[in-house]
């Protein structure tokens, strides 16, 4: 392939201000990270662009993988060369019949930031659509809805030409925006919840409940494999995963039927925000959906929130249960998501949960009984594992 | 030992039968069941699953598991036929397919399908023009394979498929085993619905294969039962098979972006070493076909008595394809391309795998010189 760089644009960083460099720092480690299997290839950060230099590895492998990068707005395959016009000509020749099959319409599109170069605007559009119609027989110009749009861009260092302009993940780039735990079931939502927080900057832990021998080795590889997916956005993620069977037990014990749910509810909540604590997280994250399930009213809601004072981030709260699986086949973790394995909110389900639990109720009812020790004993023995994409694949890497 | 009979069946990698061994003896729970062992022989199996779906460049949920080229083939025809057969029951192939897919038709015939043989030209190739004329309002499915499995022609797959995009009813199969490892397909490119493919023909075992049905494609299945491999094919998965498949595509692929010069190079060696000689007549075509079959006959021989003499000196080749050459008819693909009866009866397969050598196909023309003296002098 003759691409020898691709620019990166960026989307909303160029709005920050004074923080514009730590953006762009994490920006690039994101770059890094997404295509560290191209050994070839480096990275060039300026504070409009970035620029991946190829130098021999496959541009479009690369490009493929920059798509999934976070705080990435658009991005092309280009080719760089010397602000010179006729070797500037020659190499639009050169892409351009690369590109070109019999029959397909064209236009430039020329961008000059670097001021004092020689051709205005216009002048390039003349000069290089002149060029390629001079010497590919049969070509024909549509400015409207061409096939093949090349793009000249004068830099100060050099003139870049493309031809493709590829749409990015947008969003801001991955941890420049902190740190916060998602509780994450082994269901549709909470996987998307957490993509979606990523996608704002955030940095995810995942925190799963796990209550051998009611839920399976099957459920917790299953969270497990929902967290790779997630983790081929940040390169890794941290899983928690929490003994919570003897919890549950005693739930079952102490609190009436109808409202052992909204104590489970609360009671993982609490773990989680201390968990959130140790690991210096400032939010939780859940996969919540307004009035979805009896958990999710907002009478609920209001029942459970009411054990912290810590932002629960709900990025799912207005949205759809065909909208949210949507974005779940987009990220591939719908397939995950829809074996049918047993987890701890599905085991203990009461036949009729209260829809509109009360909040004074059920602070009478866990008042009988003192849950701290128990809660202490759940975050220490918890199990903390970090999830590299690609994972589950090495351990038999040698059977494939 | 030489063994030049690589379309028939290929030998089996040592890795892939290390892979093999080692899931047959250590993960040989059952997929379906819930407990750990189960656990991790359906991770196996998914992840075969995605391997080979990657390495097809398809979607993990398109790709089937069967125990082979006939079954797969088999699967796709009827399980089209049947699923669909409301709409239409007019279905097209070639005359030069594989027997499992000619006698797929021809079972679907007595069910009363109507099926159009597209007839091919002097190099066994069909004309994608015949195949858009022969399509009815009521056609469901065309079925053509991608390299011949006794000559090696090489199909007009793009084209047809790109002609079946104005047709969206119409489902196309293609019969890819002799291809794949071979001359890989973009199935999407080539607006392929179905496609078959047999893991003992790429260095994999005997009873894997895959099946590709596109995304959204409904099928009957043939096999009812537990619903194994989304209800398309029920039967206890073949965990360790699979798994050895995907390993020996794998491994396929890799050897290919290393030796599919040297393979073309042999074969034109080969190719050019026979043509020398007296009384040869090459059957291949001379463009767009296999670069690892090589159909050739020689004048006054038969074929089963020159099989034997090349043994004789620890070469083997075939026939015809291996599933008719045990019958002793002549190939029907040469009878196709109108070759005479007499002619196909003498027909000589060669078929290479990235494992043969220079070296070989030197031993090869030299053998073929000889043995032909040595026949000839006794014959007359």
């Amino acid at each position: 392939m003759l691409y020898d760089h691709i620019v990166i644009r960026y989307g909303e960083i160029s709005t920050k201000g004074r923080n514009r460099n730590k953006f762009i720092d994490k920006l690039r480690k994101s770059v890094k990270r997404a295509i560290q299997d191209f050994p070839k290839a480096t990275v060039k950060s300026e504070r409009d662009r970035m620029y991946v230099l190829l130098n021999g590895e496959d541009g479009v492998e690369v490009a493929e993988k920059l798509k999934k990068v976070f705080g990435i707005q658009s991005l092309s395959p280009a080719i760089k060369v010397e602000k010179d016009i006729e070797k500037m000509k020659d190499a639009a020749l050169e892409l351009f019949t690369h590109l070109y099959k019999e029959g397909k319409t064209f236009k430039i599109t020329g961008k000059r930031s670097d001021k004092t170069f020689e051709l205005t605007t216009n002048d390039i559009n003349q000069e290089f659509g002149g060029h390629l119609l001079k010497n590919v027989p049969g070509l024909k110009v549509d400015v409207r809805n061409p096939d093949i749009n090349l793009q000249i861009e004068i830099r100060a260092e050099a003139a870049y030409l493309s031809a493709e302009n590829i749409r990015g993940a947008a969003g801001l780039p991955v941890g420049s925006g902190g740190k916060a735990m998602l509780m994450l079931s082994g269901g549709i939502d909470s996987p998307v919840a957490g993509y979606l927080s990523m996608k704002r900057g955030l940095e995810v832990e995942g925190v799963h409940f796990a209550s051998p021998p009611f839920t399976s080795e099957r459920a917790k590889q299953k969270v497990i494999d929902l967290t790779e997916k997630l983790a081929d956005v940040s390169g890794k993620m941290v899983l928690h995963i929490v003994p919570f069977t003897e919890i549950q037990r005693t739930i079952q014990k102490q609190v009436p039927e109808n409202y052992t749910m909204t104590t489970t509810r609360r009671l993982m909540l609490r773990i989680t925000d201390r968990l959130r604590e140790q690991h210096g997280g400032l939010a939780i994250i859940t996969g919540e959906s307004l009035g979805q399930v009896a958990s999710q009213t907002l009478e609920s809601m209001y029942a459970i929130n009411e054990v912290t004072s810590t932002p629960i981030i709900r990025p799912l709260i207005a949205t759809d249960k065909t909208d949210i699986m949507e974005i779940a086949a987009k990220i591939d973790t719908l397939e995950i998501s829809n074996l049918p394995y047993e987890d701890c909110c599905t085991v203990f389900v009461p036949s009729s949960p209260k829809t509109k639990p009360k909040l004074e109720k059920v602070q009478h009812y866990e008042s009988y009984f003192d849950f701290e020790p128990l809660i202490e004993k759940a975050v220490s023995e918890t199990e903390t594992i970090i999830v590299i994409p690609g994972m589950s694949q090495k351990e038999e890497e040698d059977l494939f | 030992m030489i063994y030049l009979d690589n379309s028939a069946t290929t030998k089996p990698f040592k890795e892939v039968i290390d892979s093999f061994t080692k899931v047959a003896s250590s993960y040989y729970g059952n997929p379906s069941s819930l407990h750990q062992m189960g656990g991790q022989a359906e991770k196996l199996l998914s992840q075969a699953h995605s391997q080979i779906a990657k390495l097809l460049g398809v979607k993990t949920n398109e790709i089937v598991f069967t125990s082979g080229g006939t079954e797969g083939n088999n699967l796709a025809i009827k399980g089209i036929a049947m699923e669909h057969r409301k709409r239409g029951k007019h279905i097209i192939t070639t005359e030069v397919e594989h027997d499992s897919v000619r006698n797929s038709f021809k079972q679907l015939e007595e069910l009363g399908f109507d099926v159009t043989y597209i007839p091919v030209d002097a190099e066994g190739r069909v004309n994608s023009l015949d195949v858009e004329q022969a399509i009815r309002f009521d056609t469901i499915l065309v079925s053509v394979i991608h390299i011949n499995n006794e000559v090696g022609t090489i199909q007009p797959i793009r084209e047809i498929g790109r002609l079946l995009k104005d047709y969206p009813k119409i489902y196309f199969h293609v019969d890819h085993v002799q291809g794949v490892g071979k001359l890989p397909l973009n199935f999407y490119e080539c607006g392929i619905d179905l496609c078959t493919i047999s893991g003992h023909k790429f260095h994999g075992l005997k009873g894997t294969g895959a099946l590709f049905i596109r995304d959204g494609i409904k099928i009957s299945s043939l096999l009812s039962g537990g619903g194994q491999e989304t209800e398309r094919r029920s039967g206890t998965e073949n965990v360790a098979g699979m798994v050895a498949m995907a390993k020996a595509l794998r491994m396929t692929l890799d050897l290919r972006e290393q030796k599919f010069a040297q393979l073309t190079e042999i074969l034109g060696t080969i190719k050019s070493g026979l043509k020398q000689l007296p009384d040869v007549c090459i059957h291949s075509p001379e463009e767009n076909s296999a670069p690892h079959i090589l159909n050739f006959s020689i004048k006054g021989i038969k074929s089963e008595v020159f099989v034997h003499a090349l043994e004789e000196k620890g070469i083997y080749v075939s026939t015809t394809s291996a599933c008719s050459s045990k019958r002793n008819a002549p190939s029907k693909t040469l009878l196709a391309m109108g070759v005479p009866v007499e002619q196909a009866e003498r027909a000589i397969r060669i078929s290479l795998s990235y494992e043969n050598t220079m070296q070989e196909a030197e031993i090869l023309i030299q053998a073929v010189s000889e043995s032909v003296k040595r026949l000839r002098e006794v014959m007359n």
